[in-house]
């Protein structure tokens, strides 16, 4: 298979930090806002470098995703920081109204996603973030999968018109995809090509996918993996594309099952091209304090859980 | 420059549009609009006075008003037709299939005149103040109006925007609170008693003028004294009661009219009540 090495773990959230610094250099219209939460977020750098343009909001995340709506009235491109918990649910109705149906031109930037926040537990872990926002219309998902590829789609979302949530993690992680790549919203990315069985992946769960990809070449599969880091809008014609191929899925992401990739890929397979699918995810419970990776082994996320869903899933192939 | 006598006969078509869409609807809000016509009368003809032929998302260089409390529709659709965003004949389509003049204001549909959706309560002071902050970034001098309902301040997120302009020194914002006294399900004494909404302002840190907002020669004064009091270092509150239903004697003050519209019957007997000065549509 393609080798993908670790050029060393960073967590992804710097990635939104440097790109959004790198953006503040670049385009003036650019600004930030961030509630309480500076520092966890990587956006110091930013409000050391732009104070005019950065807008401390305090704790009160509705009042930020407003302000943010408001200013793109102006011509402004604002980019909201908090914890994904913050980004979305606390905020779902001012998303909904003043930047969704509104189309107004602001990026919802969310770190702290999903089970790998690690020991603050299941306040903070939110893991039905990509539902709620893929169900908004106008709005676009993403979900990066490492240092580099966040770094990437910062830089993309800030050219591309209209409402974008982009969704990334506190943890350091494995950094394995080029430095200074192109990031194209919409375009999923082929990282294995095999036969047997597709992999569809986001977020931190694609370097778990090449880990167990690894695995199961040992034992004879070819996987086909496939980082959908844009759950909206779905690459429907790369994902069809693959699967006519495997004719099976293992779908992997750091969420609820309800609402996220997997769900959105069943659905698509649904309608255009019935196939089994195995889907690595949380299944309708909250999570809990502990170690990332001890997490990740609790709730079936980890790289023996892929394993283990590609041989079932291959299994259900006629 | 229009007088205060011309301004008040604009008011009464706004009023008559009001009855006239609602009824035409069967559906919609007449308390509130009728309350507020107005402030939205002088706010447009004689403060702001926006080009219509220019207008644009943006909004650079020009005043720029948000409805927080959207349900305040009707009256602000007919201010908008009557000042030159569209055809006033278009009110007939209020609430109605395609129509772009939706239940609550909208973006989606292209109306000219509107930058932000409103409905869901509470969000049009953060909007607002989003808005006051690109215009002082862009160094654009003029100034951002938002009108929001009384029973809409029991929504938390205006506290947080309240704290945050006066805090942050939004000084080219201009808040006004339409202090009818009523919301859907009584008088808000009775739903959640507010207290002093004046002093409680005051110790936020806003600047704030009080006016009686169904007369016109106050409404205008008010606002310039609002003007004058911008770029001080203060957002501006205006805490202006009304009278729901205000120009029509059996809608006065009753907060069932809130969310009803009227029968043939009571239309007829509004109309009557309301002088026909520019020309029903």
């Amino acid at each position: 298979m393609t080798e993908y090495l670790n050029q060393g773990s960073k967590d992804t959230r710097s990635g939104f930090g440097e790109a959004l610094l790198e953006l503040g250099k670049q385009n003036p219209n650019v600004v930030a806002l961030c509630a309480d939460l500076t520092g966890s977020l990587k956006m110091d750098a930013f409000a050391a470098g732009f104070p005019d343009r950065f807008i401390q909001v305090g704790i009160a995340e509705a009042n930020m995703i407003c302000i943010a709506a408001g200013m793109t009235i102006g011509g402004k491109i604002p980019f909201t920081g908090t914890f994904a918990n913050f980004s979305t649910g606390r905020v779902y109705d001012q998303i909904r109204q003043s930047v969704a149906y509104s189309n107004k031109n602001v990026k919802i930037c969310a770190s702290h996603a999903g089970l790998t926040l690690g020991e603050d537990g299941a306040t903070h872990q939110n893991l039905e973030d990509l539902g709620m926002m893929k169900m908004l219309p106008n709005m676009t998902v993403i979900n990066p999968c490492d240092f580099n590829q966040t770094k990437a789609a910062t830089l993309a979302i800030a050219t591309h018109p209209g409402p974008v949530y982009l969704r990334f993690g506190r943890p350091k992680w494995p950094n394995f995809t080029p430095p200074g790549q192109p990031f194209v919203i919409g375009r999923a990315m082929l990282l294995n090509e095999g036969t047997d069985v597709t992999i569809f992946a986001i977020g931190h769960m694609v370097w778990n996918a090449l880990q167990a990809c690894k695995t199961l070449e040992e034992q004879g599969i070819r996987a086909e993996v496939i980082n959908v880091h844009t759950i909206k809008p779905l690459d429907e014609e790369a994902i069809l594309a693959s699967v006519t191929k495997t004719g099976c899925v293992v779908t992997a992401e750091e969420h609820m099952r309800n609402g996220g990739l997997g769900d959105s890929i069943a659905q698509l397979l649904v309608r255009k091209h019935p196939a089994p699918v195995e889907m690595v995810a949380v299944n309708d419970t909250f999570g809990e304090s502990g170690k990332p990776e001890e997490l990740l082994k609790k709730y079936g996320l980890d790289v023996p859980d892929i394993v283990a869903a590609a041989f079932r899933v291959i299994a259900r192939k006629q | 420059m229009l007088s205060i006598q011309e301004l008040e006969k604009i008011a009464s078509q706004v009023r008559r549009d009001i009855i006239r869409m609602v009824h035409g609807a069967s559906s919609g809000h007449p308390g509130g609009p009728l309350g507020s016509a107005d402030l939205l009368v002088a706010l447009y003809f004689k403060i702001m006075k926006p080009d219509p032929e220019k207008f644009t998302m943006d909004g650079t260089a020009e005043d720029l008003f948000f409805l927080s409390n959207g349900h305040l529709s009707a009256g602000w659709y007919s201010v908008l037709a009557r000042y030159g965003y569209f055809e006033a004949g278009e009110l007939a389509t209020f609430r109605k299939m395609g129509a772009r003049l939706q239940g609550h204001p909208a973006t989606a549909e292209g109306l000219p005149g509107i930058r932000m959706s409103s409905g869901s309560l509470g969000q049009g002071l953060s909007v607002s103040i989003g808005a006051a902050l690109a215009k002082k970034m862009n160094h654009d001098e003029h100034l951002v109006y938002c009108l929001m309902g009384d029973g809409e301040l029991q929504e938390g997120q205006n506290w947080e925007a309240l704290m945050f302009a006066a805090g942050k020194r939004v000084d080219n914002l201009v808040a006004v609170v339409d202090y009818n006294g009523v919301q859907i399900d009584g008088p808000n004494d009775k739903v959640l008693p507010m207290g002093d909404l004046q002093a409680k302002f005051e110790a936020f840190d806003w600047h704030v003028l009080t006016m009686y907002g169904n007369d016109m020669t106050e409404v205008v004064e008010t606002l310039k004294k609002a003007q004058w009091f911008t770029g001080q270092g203060k957002p501006v509150m205006i805490l202006m009661t009304t009278h729901m239903g205000n120009g029509v004697d059996f809608m006065l003050d009753n907060h069932e009219w809130h969310g009803v519209f009227p029968n043939d019957e009571q239309t007829k007997e509004a109309l009557a009540q309301l002088e026909e000065t520019i020309g029903d549509y």
